[in-house]
C-alpha cells in the first residue's frame, strides 16, 4: 500500500482523495492509476493540455467540482491558456466539436451514430485524427465515471482546492461520510461505529435474506427454466423498470464555482432509455464486446490503453474477498454480475446469456436507486441515498461496489462510441 | 461478377467446379459450415439460420431453419458445424448458452432436434467428433466445455477448463480421443475425452485470448492458434513440450484460422476487427500472405475449405451479410506487386544488395558507384518440386559492394576498443592514455581531441580546488602548492614538480612519472613525512586560512558533507593500487546528486600533478583567465556531437565514460543512449564482449545500465512434483514442500545451493564444504562417493 501511494505521490504531486478512497482495493487501484497516468502523461496522440481540458470538459458534465478543481490546475500546469477556462466557447474550434460527443456519451450515449463520428473526423481544418479520437473518448468516459465515483463516495475537495479547508464540501453532494482528507484510518473509526440508529436486527436480516436468495437462484437454476420469451420480457421490463426508479429528491443545487462554464446546455441530461417512444435497437453484447471488438480497435489506433482498460475492467469485475458483510467465504459472482448487468441493462445493453429476472430478486429498491442515481445523474447522489442501501456492508464494500459501477459505466459508454467508430470505419 | 474463370479439379470421381460469386444474406453471418459432399453451405447468425446449395454459377437457397413467428434466443447462432459424417445432422450454438441440433431428414418445417441447456453463458464453439456420429463437444463462455452423447438428453461430461472462457474446441482429426480448447487468457488445453477431471497438457499460446484454433489435416501434432494479439503460431504437440514452429504476424485480430487442404504449410486466415480481407498464408513465409480474398465489405467472420480434399474453393461469411465463394485463381497475391529486396552493411563498410534479379537485370546498364569495386554474385534457390504452389520465381541476385581495403578496414576500431582507458585512473592519465593510443593508430585528430580535453578538465580543476582551497594536504600535497606557486607566478606544473623534488628527492619524482600507482605510494609516504613540509608551504601560499586550521582539516578530515565522497575516492587508489576505479564512484555520486563535484574533481586532478608539463603554457593562460570549466562544455559537447555524427560513436562515448557528470548533463539522455546502444552493438559484432560488457557497467544512462541486469533469473522446478516454482525458490505451491533442504542440517536451503551432480544430493554450501573436508561420502548417506572441487 505504501509503495501505491508513492507510486501516486510521484506521478500525480499529491495523494488526492480519490486515491486514499480506492486504496480500499490496492490490486484496482494500482490499475487505476497506471491506467490514469498512461492517459494523461505518457505518449499519446493529444497534447497535455487538451487532456487536462477533456477532463474538465467531462467532469464538468457531471458538476463534478472536485474534478474540475483538480484538473484546473493540472491544465495552468503545463501550460493551457487560462482563457480556455471560461467556458468552451473560449476554447479552440476543435474541442468546441467535442462538445457534443462529450454530451451524449454522458447522458445518452446509444444515440451516437457513425455520422457522429464522421462529423468529426471529416477533413477539414479542425478536424480529428483517428487516434486522437480514441483518446478523447476514452479520456471521456474516463472521466465520466470518475465523476459518478466522486459523487458515489463523497470525495471531498482537496485541502489545497477552494472549499477543501470548510468542514462543509460546497460540492453538490452535501455530504463528507468518507471525509478522508483526514486520512485512511479516519475511515476505520467510522466503520466501528455503527451507521445510523437503525435497528441491527432488521438489517442482519437483510444480509441474510440476501444471502438465502442468492443460494436459491444458485439452487434451482437448472430446475426452474424460463422461456425464451419470458427472458426477453425479462429485460424488458426491468430496462422500463429502471426508468422509475428515481431519486424522489430533485433538490437542484446550484453548480459551485463556475463550473457551468465548461459546459453548454445544461438541460441535457440522462433520458431514460427508450423512454419517449423513439425506439433505439438493443445493444446485444454478443454482436459487438469489449473483449474481442472494443480493445482490438482501441489498442490499434492507441497502443497499449486497450491493454491497460482491459486488465482494470477485468480487475474490477472480477474483484472479491468472498465476503458480505460479516459473513465469510460467500461466492458473490453472482451479485456482481447482476449489478453489472444492470447497469449495462440501464443503458441497453443485453446480454443474450443472461437471466435478467436474478436482478430483481438480488438488487432491492434502495440500492437501485442508489446505483441508477451514481451511474446517470451522479451530480443527485446524497449521503442519505449512500447509507440507506446495504445498511450491514462496510465502507469498504460500498467503495467496491462504486468501483463496479465506475468501470461498467465507463465500459458501456465506450462500447457505444466504439461501436460508432467502427460503423465510421467499415 | 466480373471475375469468371473456371476452375475444375478431380476429386476421385467427384469433380468441384464453379467460380467467383456471392449472395446477399438477409442478416449478417457468424458463422458457415459445409455439409461433407461439399455441395451445401449452411449460414448462421443472430438473425439468420439458412441452407444454400452451391450450384455452378450461384448459390441458392433450400431451407430456411429459422421458423416460427416469434424467433427465440435459440436461433441467435454464435457457431454452426455440419456433421462430417451425417449431412442430415446440424449443431448450433446459441448465444443465450444453448446448444441445439437439428435433423434435416425431418419431416416437419421445424427440423430442431434436441436442445441442451446446460450451459450457463453463451456457447462459442460446437464441434462433431470427427468420426463419431452421436459426439458433440461444445465450449462455453461460463468456462466449461461439454460432451454430449446425441443419444441421451443430458452432457455425457463435463470439463471445467478452470480458467476462463472456452472460445474454440477442436477435435483432433488423426487422434481418437484428443481435443483442443482455447481460452480467454491465453491457455491452450489439451484434454482426453476419456478423462474429464484433469486437462492433458497446457501451455500459453497467446497474450490475451485466443479465439480460435485448427489441427493440421495430416500432419497429427500441428495445431495453429489465432489470438488478439494478432498472431497465427503453428505449435508442434509431437513433442513433451508444446513448441512453437511457425509464427505469422497479422494486422489485426485473428478471428479464425483455416489449414488449407492438401497443401502442408497454408492456412487461411481472417480477422476480428478492422481488417475486411481473408488471407492465405505459407507459414515458411510469415511476413507476407501468399494470397489474399478482398471481396467482403465488413469484417469476415466465417471461413471454411468447400470440400476436405480441395485447395482451390474457399467459402466465407462475413458481418456485412454476403456469402462468398473464393476460386483460388483469381486471389490477388501480394508477393506478385511486391519487390523483393535486402540491403545490409556489413562490419567493414561492405554492403550487400539483394533483389529479385529481373530488377537487378534491367538495371544493368546503370553505371556501378565510382570507387566502389562491385562483386556480384548470382544465385538461385532451388525450386522445390514437392512445392506446388510456390508460383513466385525464387531466383535472386546479390551484389557485394566492398569498400576500399584500407579505408574499410575496421582494425583501428578494435584497437582502439581494445586499449582505451575509460576509468580507473585519474582523468588526466586516461586522456593522456586515450590520446596517445589514438596517435598510436595515426588518429590524430582524436589525439588531439583527448589531449585538450585534458587540458579543459584537469587544468582548470586545478582552479577549482585553488578556489576551495582545503582538504588536499595529506594525499596529495601538491595542491596548496599550486596554490601557492600561483601566486609566486610561476607555472603550476613546475611548481609541482619542484615540490615534491623538494620534499622526496630525485628518485622518487622519476617514479611519480612512470606511473600512478607509485605515486600513490609515494603519496602514502608523504604522509609521514608531510607534517614538517606542509605547514611551510601554507604559510607561503594561503593566505585566507590560518595554519592551524588547515592543519587541523588535513588531518581529521572533518567536512562533514564532503566525507563520504572524498575519504573513500581517496582512500581507495591510495591503499589499493588503482583496484577499484574513481568513476564508479562518480555514479554513485550521480545518484546522490552531488554538489561537491568540483572538490571531486580537484582530487582526481592533484593526484596527477606531474602529468602537465608539456603543456605547461597553456594551461598556465588558462589558469591565469580562471575560466570554469562549465564554459567549455557547449564545446566539448558539440566535439561530441561532432564525432558521433561522423560515425566515431566510439570516441563520443569513450569521452563520456572518462568524463562522466562533467559533461553528462549537457546531452540530453536520449542522445546518450542512442550512442551507447551504437556503441555496445558494434562492439558485440566484432565480439568484443568484454569492453562491451565494461562499456555498459560504465555508463550512467540508466536504459544501459540495466542492459545487463536484463535475463538474469534462474528459473527452478520442484524435485518433488518437477513443476516450476514461481513464487519462492524454497517452497513449492502446489506440494506445500519446501524443495531443496540441505543434507547437512536439513534445514531449507534460501540461497546458494551447492549439489553432487552424481547423488544430486546437496544443501548449504558452507555445510557441505565442512562436511566433505571430513567425509568423502554424501551427507546424505546414499553412499556416494561425492567430489567437492
Amino acid at each position: 500500500m505504501h509503495t501505491l501511494f508513492a507510486d501516486s505521490f510521484a506521478t500525480l504531486g499529491r495523494l488526492d482523495n480519490v486515491t486514499l478512497v480506492m486504496v480500499f482495493h490496492p490490486q484496482y487501484l494500482e490499475s487505476f492509476l497506471k491506467t490514469q497516468h498512461y492517459l494523461l502523461q505518457m505518449d499519446g496522440p493529444l497534447p497535455l493540455h487538451y487532456r487536462h481540458y477533456i477532463g474538465i470538459m467531462a467532469a464538468a458534465r457531471h458538476q463534478c467540482s472536485y474534478l474540475v478543481n483538480l484538473h484546473v490546475n493540472d491544465f495552468l500546469h503545463v501550460g493551457g491558456d487560462p482563457k480556455w477556462l471560461n467556458g468552451l466557447e473560449n476554447a479552440p474550434q476543435k474541442l468546441q466539436n467535442l462538445g457534443e460527443l462529450n454530451k451524449m456519451l454522458a447522458h445518452r450515449p446509444w444515440l451516437i451514430t457513425k455520422e457522429h463520428i464522421e462529423q468529426l473526423l471529416k477533413t477539414e481544418e479542425n478536424s480529428w485524427s483517428l487516434a486522437e479520437l480514441i483518446h478523447a473518448v476514452v479520456l471521456l468516459t474516463h472521466y465520466h465515471s470518475l465523476a459518478s465515483f466522486t459523487f458515489g463516495c463523497g470525495i471531498s475537495p482537496e485541502i489545497d482546492c477552494e472549499g477543501g479547508h470548510t468542514f462543509r464540501p460546497p460540492s453538490v453532494s452535501n455530504y463528507c461520510l468518507c471525509d478522508i482528507t483526514n486520512g485512511y484510518h479516519g475511515v476505520e473509526e467510522i466503520h466501528a461505529s455503527p451507521t445510523g440508529s437503525i435497528p441491527s436486527t432488521e438489517s442482519v436480516c437483510e444480509v441474510e435474506a440476501l444471502m438465502e436468495k442468492m443460494k436459491q437462484l444458485q439452487e434451482c437454476r437448472d430446475e426452474e427454466e424460463a422461456s425464451q420469451e419470458e427472458m426477453a420480457t425479462r429485460f424488458e421490463r426491468e430496462k422500463r423498470e429502471s426508468m422509475f426508479v428515481c431519486s424522489s429528491e430533485d433538490e437542484e443545487s446550484a453548480a459551485t464555482r463556475d463550473v457551468s462554464r465548461h459546459f453548454e446546455d445544461t438541460s441535457y441530461g440522462y433520458k431514460d432509455f427508450s423512454r419517449h417512444g423513439m425506439h433505439v435497437p438493443t445493444f446485444r453484447v454478443q454482436d459487438y464486446s469489449w473483449e474481442d471488438h472494443g480493445y482490438s480497435l482501441v489498442n490499434r489506433l492507441y497502443p497499449d490503453v486497450g491493454q491497460l482498460l482491459d486488465e482494470k475492467f477485468h480487475i474490477a469485475y472480477n474483484l472479491t474477498y468472498n465476503t458480505m458483510a460479516m459473513h465469510k467465504d460467500v461466492d458473490t459472482s453472482m451479485l456482481r454480475r447482476a449489478i453489472w448487468n444492470y447497469i449495462h441493462c440501464m443503458f441497453g445493453i443485453r446480454y443474450d446469456d443472461y437471466d435478467y429476472g436474478e436482478i430483481n430478486q438480488l438488487l432491492d429498491r434502495s440500492f437501485k436507486v442508489y446505483i441508477k442515481t451514481v451511474v446517470c445523474t451522479p451530480e443527485k447522489t446524497t449521503k442519505r441515498m449512500y447509507d440507506s442501501f446495504w445498511r450491514q456492508f462496510e465502507h469498504s464494500e460500498k467503495v467496491h461496489v462504486n468501483l463496479l459501477l465506475v468501470e461498467a459505466r465507463m465500459q458501456a459508454e465506450l462500447l457505444y462510441a466504439l461501436r460508432a467508430i467502427t460503423r465510421y470505419m467499415t | 461478377m466480373e471475375k469468371m474463370a473456371r476452375v475444375t479439379t478431380a476429386l476421385g470421381g467427384n469433380t468441384l467446379s464453379g467460380r467467383t460469386m456471392f449472395c446477399h444474406l438477409d442478416a449478417p453471418a457468424n458463422a458457415i459450415s459445409v455439409c461433407r459432399d461439399a455441395a451445401q453451405v449452411v449460414v448462421a447468425g443472430r438473425n439468420i439460420f439458412k441452407i444454400y446449395s452451391i450450384e455452378e454459377e450461384q448459390f441458392v437457397e433450400k431451407l430456411n431453419l429459422r421458423v416460427g413467428r416469434k424467433p427465440s434466443l435459440n436461433f441467435s447462432c454464435a457457431d454452426v458445424v455440419w456433421h462430417q459424417m451425417d449431412e442430415n445432422l446440424l449443431a448450433t450454438a446459441a448465444t443465450n448458452g444453448v446448444v441445439v441440433t437439428w435433423n434435416l431428414g425431418k419431416p416437419s418445417r421445424n427440423k430442431q432436434d434436441q436442445l441442451f441447456t446446460e450451459h450457463k453463458r453463451t456457447v462459442n464453439k460446437v464441434c462433431f467428433h470427427p468420426t463419431e456420429v452421436y459426439m458433440l463437444l461444445s465450449g462455453s463462455q461460463d468456462g466449461y466445455m461439454k460432451c454430449f452423447d446425441l443419444r441421451k438428453k443430458d452432457s455425457v461430461s463435463t470439463f471445467s477448463g478452470q480458467s476462463e472462457s472456452v472460445r474454440d474446441v477442436q477435435f483432433s482429426i488423426r487422434d481418437y480421443f484428443t481435443f483442443a480448447a482455447t481460452f480467454e487468457n491465453g491457455n491452450v488445453q489439451l484434454w482426453d475425452i476419456r478423462r474429464p477431471d484433469r486437462y492433458e497438457r497446457m501451455f500459453t499460446a497467446h497474450n490475451g485470448p485466443v479465439f480460435c484454433c485448427d489441427w493440421h489435416l495430416e500432419d497429427r501434432g500441428w495445431l495453429a492458434t489465432g489470438g488478439r494479439d494478432k498472431m497465427v503460431k503453428v505449435w508442434d504437440m509431437n513433442t513433451t513440450r508444446a513448441k512453437e514452429i511457425y509464427c505469422v504476424q497479422t494486422i489485426a485480430s485473428v478471428a479464425r484460422v483455416k489449414w488449407r487442404p492438401e497443401c502442408k504449410h497454408h492456412i487461411a486466415t481472417c480477422s476480428m476487427m478492422v481488417d475486411h480481407n481473408i488471407y492465405v498464408w505459407d507459414v515458411r513465409r510469415p511476413f507476407i500472405p501468399s494470397a489474399m480474398f478482398e471481396e467482403h465489405k465488413d469484417v469476415t467472420t466465417g471461413i471454411v475449405w468447400r470440400h476436405l480434399h480441395d485447395p482451390y474453393f474457399l467459402l466465407s461469411g462475413s458481418k456485412d451479410s454476403t456469402l462468398y465463394q473464393h476460386i483460388f485463381k483469381d486471389a490477388s497475391q501480394p508477393i506478385d506487386r511486391a519487390n523483393p529486396e535486402g540491403l545490409c552493411y556489413s562490419l567493414y563498410g561492405d554492403l550487400a544488395f539483394a533483389a529479385k534479379e529481373s530488377l537487378i537485370s534491367s538495371d544493368s546498364n546503370r553505371k556501378p558507384y565510382i570507387g566502389d569495386r562491385r562483386h556480384p554474385i548470382f544465385f538461385k534457390r532451388k525450386l522445390d518440386p514437392t512445392e506446388q504452389f510456390e508460383y513466385i520465381s525464387s531466383s535472386s541476385a546479390l551484389s557485394v559492394f566492398e569498400t576500399d581495403v584500407e579505408s574499410g578496414s575496421m582494425d583501428w576500431f578494435v584497437h582502439t576498443a581494445k586499449q582505451y582507458a575509460l576509468a580507473g585512473r585519474p582523468l588526466a592519465e586516461l586522456c593522456d592514455h586515450n590520446a596517445k593510443v589514438a596517435k598510436g593508430l595515426d588518429r590524430n585528430q582524436v589525439a588531439q581531441t583527448w589531449t585538450m580535453l585534458r587540458i579543459i578538465y584537469s587544468s582548470l580543476g586545478n582552479v577549482s580546488s585553488a578556489n576551495l582551497n582545503h582538504s588536499m594536504g595529506k594525499g596529495s600535497a601538491a595542491l596548496p602548492l599550486m596554490n601557492s606557486f600561483n601566486l609566486k607566478d610561476i607555472p603550476s606544473g613546475l611548481g609541482s614538480e619542484s615540490r615534491l623534488d623538494r620534499s622526496k628527492g630525485e628518485s622518487r619524482t622519476e617514479n611519480i612519472l612512470m606511473d600512478s600507482s607509485s605515486t600513490l605510494i609515494n603519496n602514502e609516504d608523504n604522509e609521514e613525512t608531510e607534517g614538517s613540509d606542509v605547514p611551510a608551504d601554507y604559510l607561503l601560499g594561503d593566505v585566507e586560512a590560518d595554519e592551524d586550521d588547515l592543519y587541523m582539516m588535513d588531518h581529521e578530515n572533518p567536512h562533514a558533507e564532503e566525507q563520504e565522497y572524498s575519504l573513500p575516492q581517496e582512500a581507495f587508489p591510495l591503499r589499493h593500487e588503482i583496484v577499484d576505479n574513481p568513476s564508479a564512484l562518480d555514479h554513485l555520486q550521480d545518484k546522490a546528486d552531488s554538489p561537491h563535484v568540483s572538490g571531486n574533481e580537484a582530487e582526481t586532478v592533484s593526484l596527477t600533478p606531474v602529468e602537465s608539463f608539456s603543456l605547461i603554457s597553456i594551461s598556465h593562460s588558462l589558469y591565469e583567465n580562471r575560466l570554469p570549466s562549465d564554459f567549455f562544455s557547449p564545446i566539448v559537447r558539440d566535439t561530441l556531437l561532432f564525432y558521433a555524427e561522423q560515425g566515431d560513436v566510439q570516441t563520443a562515448v569513450s569521452v563520456l565514460i572518462v568524463l562522466g557528470e562533467r559533461i553528462r548533463k549537457e546531452i540530453d539522455e536520449q542522445t546518450q543512449e542512442h550512442w551507447y546502444t551504437s556503441y555496445i552493438d558494434l562492439l558485440q559484432r566484432f565480439q568484443l564482449w568484454n569492453i562491451s560488457n565494461e562499456v555498459i557497467k560504465l555508463s550512467t544512462c540508466r536504459a544501459i545500465n540495466c542492459l545487463n541486469q536484463a535475463s538474469t533469473t534462474l528459473h527452478v522446478n520442484c524435485s518433488n512434483c518437477k513443476r516450476p516454482m514461481s513464487n519462492r525458490g524454497w517452497i513449492c505451491d502446489r506440494c506445500r514442500q519446501c524443495a531443496s533442504m540441505c543434507a547437512v542440517c536439513h534445514h531449507v536451503v534460501k540461497g546458494l545451493f551447492v549439489w553432487c551432480q552424481g547423488c544430486s544430493h546437496g544443501g548449504h554450501l558452507q555445510h557441505i564444504m565442512k562436511w566433505l573436508e571430513t567425509s568423502s561420502h554424501c551427507p546424505a548417506g546414499c553412499g556416494h562417493l561425492c567430489e567437492y572441487t
